[in-house]
């Protein structure tokens, strides 16, 4: 039982973070049906950037706390920059051309971003320093759950329920709904599909960002590929919840995290990124549109 | 006005400058180092200027290729290259120069080996497998517009058809007097079929996805069959592979590795052009048709009549096939094989033999198979740009020129009015 329980939180550790991949995922799906891989490399980046800048901080003598704010809010800064820049060069000028141009693009995206740390910066695993708080009251049940896994479920927590707010009351939520639903028809009644495609990209690569920094520490190190497979398996968990839909990719995201997790404790720890792959398949076969999605009719 | 619109051009390039040396600041000019758990930044200025010089220069001539695209776009077949162009295709299509120009290039097919040495021969041999690969991945992406990321499952069906074959056959094979070589002529038929098989029975749960959906549940797929060729050791080898795998048979000859690599040579040869007669013969058939309408609108594909499960197996079957051709191949050049070949980076490069050469273009496919692995072999100086170098250009081929470098051409028909007799 106490295996099972150390399991499934780490599983729901892990789920969260992927939540917050696969959140930007689900948000770039559903309003231009593009799987944007290159979504998994911004993520990538962000926690690179919060690596790059948190050293420089903190070599120059900043205290921790605030090394980790600068660092935290830079890199979402220049993650947001980096998926805004992508869909201006890469996406935009494909808009209403087949749907696979973009895919393809985005492949291509993906590849470029890679590459382009691995050359810039270095194909070495770097260890990557905890610049989270500990906090002391969590001694007594270190077993089961440490501060890292702690903080990365209030964050993703709290950003799930700011972004419900945000797509249900504000105006900019409101017009990405719109876009959702018809991007034509929203175009009509004047909403600025551009602009709301843009803002629909930082947000996603905002919240990227926090993940990588946030799985970083968790795992305590990085490289140029980590972003590839998580986001991967994001994407696996927005199917798995039903694309396009909020909760839905919440939803998978913590399915596929204790899967990966309980799979790998009882299993085999071979597998540990089949699983993903497996669920995948099985989703697809069973309920192409996930948990919470709606299923759709397709039309000439 | 024209000198405004150049002003404002440039100040919309300087501006892309800026944003670019903003953004790329951490990750170009700032390099970290961790060593003992602390990080160390060391700065490389000079690459600063360099950010900046080439955005603007980029971004320039990015507006300017934009801009080309668009009017390109509203005014087809308008301009003196495109006539040129015209010009040079009904040149070729001449039946006399078009019979000439292909005997010349079999020539000098035939006779490159013998021209140029054993290492330029073997990477030509590597760059035939990839034509077949991409042939093969063509039926699939470019005649049934499915787009198929785990093309290298079945390549690595094929090796690993002849591999296990030869690990577990070849041993009584040899005692029983038989030459090993015999088993590459009785695995390449047999490849072709197993990887076919595999074709099928992962079509079979794939059919009602289309689009994207296809895209990543066929990823899934190869990353399993990797995964699962990499942890099961015992039976496959697992990471290490099997190696030693013989050559193809040659009248009971041991042949010398220049000879052995000549002889694949022509082994290669030989398929190239069987698969590019069957690939041509398929277009044209009513399988063939029917794809292409499946491309176009599954929808109203299937309003017309055509069975759409029919007609994506037999795509997936097909394209499989010729992946598993591939594998043997691969193997009995290599004569070793293990799951590293097989990853998912290894179908999106087939994949991007065919997007670039041109989707659904025999030409284009094999051009742009033998450019992409023909460049990185003769450039090796560039060797660790080679994925950067592949990933622009796949997006600069899908924005600029989305039907590829050298394009399929439609099927049409024209209609010779006559004159009215008077």
């Amino acid at each position: 039982m106490e295996y099972f329980l150390k399991l499934f939180l780490s599983g729901t550790a892990k789920g969260s973070i992927y939540a917050l991949i696969a959140l930007g995922y689900t948000m770039v799906y559903g309003i231009i049906q593009l799987i944007n891989f290159a979504h998994g490399e911004i993520y990538m980046i962000g926690g690179f950037t919060a690596l790059i800048l948190g050293g420089f901080f903190f070599s120059n003598g900043m205290p921790v706390g605030l090394v980790l704010v600068f660092s935290v809010l830079l890199s979402i800064m220049y993650a947001a920059a980096f998926g805004f820049t992508v869909e201006k060069i890469a996406y935009r000028p494909l808009r209403g051309k087949p749907r696979l141009s973009a895919l393809i693009s985005a492949i291509g995206v993906s590849m470029v971003l890679q590459n382009f740390v691995l050359l810039s910066q270095t194909e070495k695993f770097l260890s990557f320093p905890s610049y989270l708080p500990e906090f002391n009251w969590l001694q007594p049940y270190k077993a089961y759950i440490n501060s890292t896994q702690l903080i990365i479920l209030g964050v993703t927590a709290v950003i799930m329920v700011l972004l419900t707010l945000l797509i249900k009351f504000t105006r900019i939520g409101k017009a990405m709904r719109a876009t959702a639903q018809d991007m034509h028809m929203a175009q009509l009644v004047g909403v600025d599909v551009n602009q709301v495609i843009s803002v629909t990209f930082i947000i996603g690569s905002a919240l990227a960002a926090i993940g990588g920094v946030l799985i970083c520490s968790y795992m305590g190190q990085i490289n140029y590929y980590i972003g590839f497979i998580a986001g991967i398996k994001a994407f696996v968990a927005a199917v798995l919840g039903g694309i396009g839909s909020i909760p839905g990719a919440v939803l998978g995201s913590f399915v596929l995290g204790w899967t990966e997790s309980l799979g790998t404790g009882y299993i085999s720890s071979d597998y540990e990124d089949a699983f993903a792959f497996v669920i995948l398949i099985v989703i697809l076969l069973i309920k192409p549109d996930g948990i919470l999605g709606r299923t759709q009719r397709q039309k000439v | 006005m024209k000198l405004r619109s150049i002003l404002a051009d440039i100040g919309k390039s300087l501006a892309t400058a800026v944003w670019f040396m903003v953004l790329l600041f951490p990750l170009m000019v700032m390099k970290v180092n961790v060593a003992r758990g602390v990080a160390q930044i060391q700065f490389r200025w000079n690459l600063l200027p360099l950010v900046g010089v080439g955005a603007f220069v980029l971004s320039y001539a990015w507006r300017i290729a934009l801009e080309w695209n668009e009017r390109r776009g509203a005014n087809k077949s308008e301009g003196m290259s495109s006539r040129i162009r015209a010009a040079g295709a009904a040149y070729l299509a001449r039946p006399a120069v078009r019979t000439s120009s292909l005997l010349v290039l079999l020539a000098f097919v035939i006779a490159f080996p013998f021209l140029f040495g054993m290492y330029h021969t073997n990477v030509m041999i590597t760059a035939f497998i990839y034509v077949i690969l991409g042939l093969g991945l063509n039926i699939v992406v470019g005649l049934g517009g499915l787009l198929n990321l785990g093309y290298a499952a079945f390549f690595g069906v094929g090796a690993y058809t002849y591999g296990l074959i030869w690990k577990y056959i070849g041993p009584s094979f040899v005692a029983a007097g038989m030459d090993p070589g015999w088993l590459f002529w009785i695995s390449l038929p047999l490849a072709g079929i197993i990887a076919t098989l595999f074709g099928i029975l992962l079509s079979l749960p794939v059919l009602r996805l289309r689009g994207d959906y296809l895209a990543i549940i066929t990823l899934a797929f190869g990353e399993i069959f990797r995964m699962v060729m990499q942890n099961s050791g015992d039976l496959t080898g697992g990471a290490t592979g099997i190696s030693l795998i013989p050559r193809p048979w040659f009248f009971g000859q041991k042949l010398p590795p220049t000879k052995a690599a000549t002889y694949i040579y022509f082994i290669a040869i030989v398929l190239v052009i069987i698969t590019i007669f069957v690939v041509r013969r398929i277009e044209d058939s009513r399988v063939g048709r029917a794809l292409e309408a499946m491309r176009e609108d599954e929808v109203a594909c299937e309003a017309m009549g055509i069975d759409l499960v029919k007609n994506k197996l037999i795509t997936f079957a097909l394209g499989a096939f010729w992946a598993g051709i591939a594998g043997v191949l691969m193997a009995a050049q290599t004569t070793y094989i293990n799951p590293d070949s097989f990853t998912l980076w290894e179908s999106i490069i087939i994949l991007m033999a065919v997007v670039i050469g041109g989707t659904g273009s025999i030409p284009g496919v094999i051009g742009g198979a033998i450019l992409l692995k023909l460049l990185p072999e003769y450039f090796r100086a560039l060797a660790q740009y080679r994925m950067l170098i592949y990933g622009i250009a796949m997006i600069l081929v899908i924005i600029f020129k989305p039907d590829g470098l050298i394009p399929r051409k439609r099927k049409q028909y024209t209609f010779e009015r006559k004159e009215a007799t008077k």
